[in-house]
């Protein structure tokens, strides 16, 4: 009994998910998936990320993962972050979240852990380039075999470089980001010294895994694992992604209509 | 048998639709839980990140207009609910229950919006008090 229910579970998602899939792949405006990844049973080609994915609801995490406890140092900078969710959560009035009350980047590592919409990968001989639905940035992985820049200028994505661990497996490791930016949703904060690992793994032709792991030990007393293995489905060829633009000016509008009042007594 | 496979289906319904609720900002301000209908006639559909919001106009209780506004998800997700830019356009007659904010200004989180035609449009449910 209890396989037939599993078997009824599995069956009943994939058809909700075929059902949503063909009925959201429109050939202009694409706003993704909103189903588990159905997977898919073709062998994944070697060495090749490209495509359109997406991780549906399990890019999405407002209320941030688990992390590390505070250093000292981190326990200050993260009193300065009064985040609109998570456990430091604050009134919307006080919400002082960089992206989305003034419109800055959202930055790396947070656009691939908290704010994973869809997102296109492309390859060329030298590079793997990743193109995000959400604010329409891109990032530059090279994979010419460069080492990591030392004491780089901070930039609000980084510096990454990427190397095949095996055919199906690109890891990808980055410095040199700006710490104006938050981890997350929840107000989490990092330095410039933060290293990430990201581990895009391919699965099958239709999935991929994302393990993502973080070392910022100004700010954290030991490094930990955001995204465990997070299942990425790939949308089908043509889908083309929507804007998903956070502007500075859509933010200031937000907070002169709906922010300003909302304040509690 | 027949049932169970009904309570799965539904299940993994909910599942496929569910998104996360004001992932930028949170539900601090409001009243949770609370929920209130009110009719009115629309102002200002705001198609936007983070956040769309609808604004109408509508009396209260002593016949004073108050502007209303009310938030709701981005327009990403909202698309997926089967709303779209063109939604809404000033002047239209509509119903809206929401979930106010506690301190009584006319903010609040839009639940649902019905129009004059019968249609009826879902953006979430009334926030689980914590």
């Amino acid at each position: 009994m209890r396989q037939l229910v599993f078997t009824l579970i599995v069956a009943s998602v994939a058809a909700f998910a075929s059902v949503l899939t063909s009925a959201q792949m429109k050939p202009w405006n694409n706003a993704g998936l909103t189903g588990p990844p159905a997977g898919g049973s073709a062998s994944a080609p070697r060495r090749d990320l490209s495509g359109t994915w997406d991780a549906g609801n399990g890019g999405i995490q407002p209320t941030g993962h688990v992390a590390s406890p505070f250093t000292p140092r981190g326990e200050e900078m993260a009193r300065a972050n009064k985040p609109g969710n998570g456990t430091r959560i604050v009134s919307v009035t006080d919400d002082n979240d960089p992206l989305s009350t003034m419109g800055d980047p959202t930055g790396f590592p947070r656009i691939v852990m908290y704010e994973l919409r869809p997102f296109q990968i492309v390859q060329t001989p030298n590079q793997v380039l990743i193109l995000y639905m959400f604010e329409k940035r891109w990032r530059v992985i090279w994979t010419d075999g460069r080492a990591l820049p030392t004491n780089p200028d901070p930039r609000w994505y980084g510096y990454s470089v990427g190397r095949w661990q095996d055919d199906y497996t690109l890891v990808v490791q980055s410095v040199g980001t700006d710490d104006r930016t938050w981890l997350d949703n929840a107000g989490n904060p990092h330095s410039t010294s933060l290293r990430v690992e990201e581990r895009y793994h391919r699965v099958n032709q239709g999935t991929m895994e994302l393990t993502v792991t973080l070392d910022d030990p100004l700010v954290y007393t030991k490094s930990w694992t955001a995204l465990d293995k997070l299942p990425i489905r790939l949308m089908p060829n043509g889908a083309d992604l929507m804007e998903m633009i956070p502007s500075a000016s859509e933010a200031a509008a937000y907070r002169r209509v709906i922010a300003s009042q909302a304040k509690s007594r | 048998m027949r049932r169970m496979f009904s309570g799965v289906v539904i299940a993994a319904g909910v599942l496929l639709v569910s998104v996360p609720l004001l992932a930028h900002h949170g539900a601090a301000a409001l009243d949770t839980g609370k929920e209130v209908t009110v009719k009115g006639t629309v102002t200002e559909w705001i198609w936007s990140n983070p956040h769309c919001f609808l604004q109408f106009d509508a009396k209260d209780d002593s016949g004073t207009v108050r502007n209303w506004a009310v938030e709701t998800q981005n327009p990403t997700a909202m698309t997926q609910r089967g709303w779209s830019r063109t939604s809404f356009k000033a002047g239209d007659e509509v119903t809206v229950t929401l979930e106010p904010v506690k301190n009584g200004q006319p903010i609040g989180r839009l639940l649902t919006v019905a129009l004059p035609n019968g249609q009826k449009l879902v953006a979430a449910t009334a926030t689980t008090p914590p």
